[in-house]
């Protein structure tokens, strides 16, 4: 794997024709079916979910969609869900706890929509909500942070059994271009910032919050979208395997602990 | 979430002058003599102000308390007992100069982080609390923060006990990168278990509940508390009012805003918080032990 800094996967993550949901739902899953709506407000189109197949196994798909161009990205709001897309997701992940399908998050978001309407209908209670029910949702759980995963929005599809990175994808509290403008009172030192918050996907699995590192190819996933997918893939197969062998109280005691151990401090 | 802006609010909010010594350097007021209020500008004797429990009297904005007003207002009498209170906080991400900031900030606010949990009884009614202070760091959420709320909930599952916790919060807190992210879910599993354990969970909203807390524990409560006047969101006004591009109404992300939306149960002023807890606790059946206060 290639040694690049957070800056240049920065640029790579960037890159307008870095593949999507849109592009990896349909080499990923066969007979996808897209479900809509959260049943209490309406409809995000920022998140997509549904169920398919992943080889043989039927299982459920939640994924925040950045769009290919502008059009798709303003439908689907550049992947900054509402409140009602992290209500739909807690909705289809009942939905696959009550008939034994894995849930699997993908995840590509710069962050939860800041609006009125968000604050309205309660983005923070969305968030806690997707929180605390995932992590004793009684199906395996598996995300994998695409791109971007901004923050609380991404983390609200990420309580999970494992979480992988592809291998250029950052995860982050904050924004570079945010941390940058506290830092320094200057949001163009996004570069410097990059750095500073250890965001990659290697700075990651060291905090034991990443559990596998997907490759992309040389680049980047966009020289082959293919490649990518297919990596993605035989990962998905794998930790479906493993997790459907696994009793479901061990995974859900394991699950709580992968995040009950984070945290440094002396005492 | 731009965290970045949420600092923003509270200072565009409540401007310089939520900080008394600020007060003090502009129009030379002694620090002990005199209030005013960073919402209506009404000035009283700091005498008046601190009899009313530091509410103000024209426009009743509950000031913030350190945690030991808090503590001492709100808690029987030498019930309390603290939990934890050792843990200090490491630099995970070698933010340049967190731990410089958060030593000094220990020392000018007498306490190790941004919380203190403990056990205690309110009117008689046992239960574990917690209680958020925002002038360290604004109550931001990092490891140690996480950690005690974790173990507080933990150790209330443990003793079959309530859990009151008076939230105010920034936010996640920036300088511990993804792990103070994680301390999101850390918090919020925590809060799950001891709610399917059966247990109670009381949260009282206080200025300013905001971010990552918002969005985590502090939403989770079985019956939610907010004090009058104070500001409780997810998003930073500015960040709202730089995507929207207009202004936002004053009253927007209030309490009494978050209660018309329906996530806030009921607006308690500060006089009567500790009979209203205590009738919480009393009607889901926990027993009163001796006489209370």
């Amino acid at each position: 794997m290639s040694k690049l800094t957070a800056c240049e996967r920065l640029e790579i993550i960037r890159h307008k024709d870095r593949p999507t949901v849109n592009d990896y739902i349909p080499a990923l899953f066969t007979r996808f079916m897209e479900f809509h709506g959260d049943r209490l407000y309406g409809d995000d189109a920022a998140i997509i979910g549904g169920i398919g197949y992943l080889s043989e196994t039927p299982v459920t798909v939640i994924a925040q969609v950045k769009g290919r161009n502008l059009e798709e990205n303003k439908r689907s709001n550049f992947s900054m869900p509402h409140p009602e897309g992290y209500r739909k997701a807690l909705r289809l992940a009942r939905q696959a706890e009550k008939f034994h399908r894995p849930v699997i998050c993908l995840v590509d978001t710069p962050g939860a929509f800041c609006g009125i309407e968000a604050e309205e209908r309660g983005q923070g209670e969305a968030i806690a909500k997707n929180l605390a029910e995932f992590m004793t949702l009684k199906t395996p759980v598996i995300s994998v942070v695409l791109g971007e995963g901004g923050s609380g929005g991404a983390l609200a599809l990420a309580v999970c059994d494992e979480l992988a990175m592809l291998e250029n994808a950052l995860y982050s509290v904050i924004s570079p271009r945010g941390a940058a403008s506290i830092l320094w009172k200057d949001g163009t030192k996004e570069k410097e910032a990059c750095e500073v918050l250890k965001i990659t996907a290697e700075n990651l699995s060291d905090f034991g919050v990443c559990d596998r590192i997907i490759p992309e190819p040389e680049g980047g996933a966009h020289l082959s979208k293919d490649i990518t997918a297919d990596n993605i893939y035989e990962y998905l197969v794998d930790a479906v395997y493993r997790m459907k062998n696994t009793d479901i109280d061990t995974l859900l005691e394991q699950r709580y602990h992968k995040f009950r151990k984070i945290g440094m401090f002396t005492e | 979430m731009a965290l970045e802006d949420l600092f923003k609010v509270v200072k565009e909010r409540f401007g310089a002058e939520q900080s008394s010594s600020a007060i003090e350097k502009e129009v030379e007021i002694p620090q002990d003599l005199l209030f005013k209020c960073p919402r209506c500008s009404t000035v009283i004797y700091n005498e008046e102000f601190e009899r009313a429990m530091k509410v103000c009297p024209k426009c009743g904005y509950h000031a913030r308390l350190t945690w030991k007003e808090r503590l001492d207002m709100t808690v029987d009498k030498g019930s309390f007992k603290e939990l934890d209170e050792s843990l200090r906080s490491l630099n995970p991400i070698g933010f340049p100069k967190y731990e410089e900031k958060v030593e000094k900030l220990s020392e000018q606010v007498g306490m190790n982080d941004a919380i203190k949990t403990g056990v205690c009884t309110i009117r008689g009614y046992r239960c574990v609390i917690g209680i958020m202070d925002s002038h360290f760091m604004m109550a931001s959420m990092g490891s140690v923060v996480g950690e005690k709320i974790a173990r507080a909930f933990e150790y209330a599952i443990e003793h079959k006990l309530p859990v009151v916790m008076f939230t105010a919060s920034g936010g996640a807190r920036m300088q511990e990168g993804i792990i103070s992210l994680m301390q999101m879910a850390k918090t919020s599993g925590a809060v799950k278990r001891h709610s399917d354990a059966g247990g109670l969970y009381i949260t009282v909203m206080t200025d300013p509940t905001t971010g990552g807390v918002t969005a985590s524990f502090a939403s989770l409560g079985d019956v939610i508390l907010a004090e009058p006047k104070v500001l409780i969101g997810f998003a930073g006004r500015r960040v709202i009012q730089d995507t929207i591009r207009q202004r936002l109404p004053d009253d927007f992300q209030s309490a009494e805003f978050q209660q018309d939306c329906g996530f806030v149960d009921m607006i308690v002023e500060r006089g009567m918080m500790r009979k209203r807890i205590s009738n919480i606790l009393k009607i889901h059946g926990f027993p009163k032990e001796g006489t209370g206060r």
